[in-house]
């Protein structure tokens, strides 16, 4: 518990106060410029022409159903990429078999591939030219082109982010409170419910944030699989496009300042997450 | 409860951890397995609780036998090298645990639960820390709550991995006395595992010394210590001389040792090497008879209240360890550099691991 | 004991478990990914080449692998020095720099994209600037450079702040007791061991910046030959119906990220070598 991080009042040999502080200016320097500038653009086109134009452009009907269809996105993929997270951590954190690192090399694998060919992938197997493309137009089931073929792209774009955290923190935490619990009787499902799941609790929340996030946000993939068919397959990052196409930049990033809002919300919630991942970790 | 291991085997991939391990622990008796890292005693340990599967043999409990039973029904008390508390649980919850994880049916009810843990709380001292969390204790604290959650579901046998391991030395001692109470107490059979020959010794009713997997001796304290079966309980339970050499004819001569060595009657110039415990070494200024080594001074040390004095013999130059008490070690004023006579009191003779 | 895996463990369901996992990877990954290749082997090898080496996609690369390559640069340059800053220096908002630094992971690319053309535009809060100075930014490959670097930013210090929080304190003090100079101490101690960290931002910064579609297009004006990224020919191709085209020239990207995941991995295992 007392493994608090190291700061730079109990470093008994330190850089000279003016190149520290020289430092501190650069990479503050560097973050404003990248990350606090952007930030604060955003909010500040959103509100460019005031707040009724701002409240108008969030309220137009095109920009709801884009809204609606983001949320129902991420209330697929995020339970779906959830029970898949913990199920491959449960596997592979608590047994061992050959193959393992492979296999968690495949599980990542979707992070390396660009999101472009994220979306590629599905066009060609559900696409008109696809593999069962013309099958399912004879029975008339549209899956590119439409939501569930958003919905495909962005399960795989999100595919690894709860199983990513969940395993190097349950292999962290060993296997023996679960056969603790198994030795004074608990049932397997006992076993997960009370004592795993407490246990990775937090692990769980980060990787579900982060994974909703990405289903949101996700611009690439679903472009490529959406076919931009204004307030039917259009997500919020792709509304945002639409919007800042036809030069209607204020309605752009009023929409646009939504997203910023959740990736600040995420961002909170990560700190809160990770900090409190350390701290579960520490009371080993 | 009696435990019965009948030809236990197991291997982990081509390491054999276990072979072919046979042992009785009868009802009531605390039993230590003892042995280097290693030596197949934990695995042991987990196999018996259901923890690990044997590749082939059986474990019967009371004659019943318990192999193809799941860890979850074989109602054992398990304590784990490091306590496995669950760390999101009170020190209440994690001793009621094994009560409320019960099917509805057989789950007492919550003021019986509750009236069980602050007895067992009671009974490990703890009863001021059921609203703490494992995070908020001591090693020893730990401990005894690890006990306490073990002996809440009342199993038929108590094992513990390595249960003093990770403590200080003084907390590890009072602990031990401890938990001796306890089992008078509470008599419910137990094994526990340890590599400290020490703890052993002290704790167990009966030792069980393992190395490489098998079973070198099992018996009480005392029958390890003063007839051991093998070279490597003797070795292993305190400090030995060795001395290297030859038997023929009844007759050994061993590193300036002269043996009998009758039991290998038939033995012709065979290599063989004694054995002499540190303790088991007399150091005398005069020539006494033909046990008298000749040996030189080389080392002494201080170690509270025994004195441990290196010697070297003269002619072979090996080196020896003797041990002595103060009162001896002042009474004979040794010196640094001054020539002595060592006599083994007690000397053992082994060859290819047979005791004479 | 430990050094030995059980086969045999007591917890239940991991038949199950495996058993879904690989089914799901299969359907969602596997599979799919492995249709790019098969579509791709319908080609003949010359059909392949020529769609692969065509001048506009040879332009395409050129622009992507530079700008990634540059941009990591940059990041790997900065994000060392804002890893350092961050676990070594305490002053007023680290702790929301921190945590800022993932900004780029959670913000979406498109509002990236469009927030960053605004800004660099020749009349944006950056760009009025740089104009007078002949600097053009928006609409150039140095805008795709700079998205790629927004994006790419958290990957170097993510790896690299880890390690420095482990550096211990005593091996700076020991190389201060053995008579080092604090910039002896940095060059000769504490920089060979944040190497393989740096390498594998970089690597991660690389990678993510070649694949990155959404925060670019708004920015790079998309000219081709000039400022055109293999991502978004990609979507050119498939926008005209060019399937062979765009699933041949994904191939290549795909092959490249393969490369990547292998030169990362490699690397990480080579940053653990002296690990017991």
């Amino acid at each position: 518990m007392s493994a608090s991080p190291r700061t730079s009042k109990d470093r008994s040999q330190t850089e000279p106060t003016v190149v520290r502080w020289l430092l501190i200016a650069i990479a503050v320097t560097f973050l404003m410029l990248f990350l606090i500038l952007p930030l604060a653009a955003v909010f500040s086109q959103a509100f460019d022409k005031g707040f009724t134009v701002y409240l108008d452009a969030l309220r137009e009907a095109d920009t709801l159903s884009s809204i609606k269809l983001t949320v129902l996105t991420a209330a697929f993929c995020v339970p779906l990429n959830l029970f898949f997270g913990v199920t491959a951590a449960w596997a592979i954190a608590k047994f061992s078999f050959p193959g393992k690192n492979l296999l968690i090399t495949l599980i990542d694998l979707p992070f390396s591939v660009s999101p472009v060919i994220s979306g590629l992938i599905y066009v060609l197997i559900f696409g008109l030219q696809g593999w069962i493309g013309p099958w399912l137009q004879d029975h008339d089931i549209r899956i590119v082109f439409a939501v569930p073929g958003i919905i495909l792209a962005t399960i795989f774009v999100t595919f690894p982010f709860v199983a990513r955290e969940l395993i190097p923190l349950m292999e962290a935490q060993g296997r023996e409170e679960e056969e603790a619990a198994l030795v004074l009787g608990a049932s397997g499902l006992q076993t997960f419910w009370r004592v795993t799941l407490p246990n990775v609790k937090w692990g769980i929340i980060y990787g579900v944030i982060l994974c909703n996030a990405r289903a949101m946000g996700e611009f690439g993939a679903v472009s490529v699989v959406s076919g931009h068919i204004r307030g039917m397959t259009n997500t919020v990052p792709l509304h945002v496009e639409i919007l800042y196409n036809e030069y209607n930049y204020t309605a752009a990033f009023a929409v646009a300042s939504l997203l910023a809002f959740l990736a600040l919300i995420t961002l909170v919630i990560k700190t809160i997450a990770e900090w409190k991942v350390q701290q579960q970790l520490q009371k080993n | 409860m009696s435990i019965e291991i009948e030809n236990i085997t197991k291997k982990f991939s081509t390491f054999n951890a276990l072979s072919n391990v046979s042992l009785t622990i009868p009802s009531g008796e605390l039993v230590a397995l003892l042995g280097p890292s290693g030596c197949g005693k934990t695995t042991l340990l987990r196999i018996i609780a259901g923890l690990e599967y044997a590749d082939s043999g059986r474990i019967l409990f009371n004659g019943e036998d318990t192999t193809k039973s799941h860890v979850r029904e074989r109602k054992v008390g398990f304590v784990f090298q490091h306590y496995a508390l669950f760390r999101h649980m009170t020190v209440f919850d994690n001793v009621a645990f094994g009560l409320t994880v019960r099917p509805k049916e057989t789950r007492p009810t919550k003021q019986q639960i509750s009236e069980k843990v602050m007895n067992l709380l009671h009974l490990v001292q703890m009863e001021n820390m059921a609203n703490r969390y494992p995070a908020q204790l001591s090693g020893g604290q730990r401990q005894r709550i690890a006990l306490a959650r073990a002996l809440a579901v009342e199993p038929q046998v108590l094992l513990l991995d390595e249960p003093f391991g990770a403590l200080d030395a003084q907390v590890r001692a009072e602990l031990r006395r401890w938990l001796r109470k306890l089992h008078d107490e509470i008599h419910v059979t137990s094994v526990f595992v340890t590599h400290d020959q020490e703890e052993a010794l002290e704790v167990a009713d009966r030792i069980v010394v393992m190395n490489k997997g098998k079973i070198e001796q099992a018996g009480t304290p005392d029958q390890v210590y003063e007839s051991p079966a093998s070279a490597f309980v003797l070795s292993f339970l305190g400090n030995v001389n060795l001395f290297h050499g030859r038997i023929s004819q009844g007759q050994g001569q061993l590193g300036g040792l002269k043996v009998d060595s009758n039991g290998y009657a038939g033995a012709d110039d065979t290599p063989a090497v004694a054995y002499v415990r540190s303790h088991d070494i007399e150091i005398d200024r005069v020539w006494r008879d033909e046990t008298s080594i000749k040996a030189e001074i080389r080392h002494i040390l201080k170690l509270g209240p025994a004195v441990r004095v290196s010697l070297s013999i003269d002619g072979s130059g090996d080196f020896i360890d003797a041990e002595l008490t103060r009162d001896v070690f002042q009474s004979l004023a040794l010196r640094h550099g001054e020539s002595v006579f060592v006599r083994p009191r007690q000397v053992r003779v082994f060859v290819d691991d047979y005791q004479i | 004991m430990k050094l030995f895996k059980r086969q045999n463990n007591v917890l239940p369901g991991f038949g199950p478990t495996l058993g879904f996992t690989i089914f799901y990877l299969s359907l969602i990954v596997l599979i799919p990914l492995s249709a790019l290749v098969f579509r791709t082997a319908g080609l003949t090898w010359g059909e392949f080449v020529s769609t692969v080496t065509a001048p506009r996609v040879m332009a395409s690369y050129k622009v992507t692998f530079g700008a990634a390559l540059v941009a990591a640069s940059i990041n790997a340059v900065f994000g060392v020095l804002v890893a350092w800053v961050l676990v070594r220096y305490k002053f007023p908002g680290r702790k929301i720099a921190d945590a800022l630094v993932d900004l780029p992971f959670a913000l979406p690319t498109a509002v990236a994209g469009i927030t960053l053309a605004t800004i660099y535009s020749p009349n944006g809060w950056v760009g009025r600037f740089l104009e007078p100075l002949g600097i053009k930014v928006a609409f150039t490959p140095l805008g795709i450079t700079l998205a790629m670097t927004f994006i790419g930013l958290p990957f170097v210090v993510r790896t690299v702040q880890p390690v420095v929080e482990e550096i211990e304190v005593e091996l700076e003090e020991a190389a201060l007791c053995l008579g080092a100079s604090r910039w002896q101490t940095i060059q000769r101690v504490i920089f060979p061991m944040l190497l393989p960290s740096i390498l594998t931002g970089f690597a991660l910064a690389f990678a993510r910046a070649v694949g990155e579609y959404g925060s670019i297009i708004f920015i790079a004006g998309n000219m081709p030959m000039v400022s055109e990224i293999t991502p978004l020919l990609i979507i050119t191709k498939l926008e005209q119906f060019d399937y062979q085209g765009a699933t041949a020239i994904a191939c290549v990207m795909l092959l490249a990220s393969f490369l990547m995941l292998l030169v990362i991995n490699l690397l990480q295992k080579w940053s653990r070598r002296y690990a017991e």
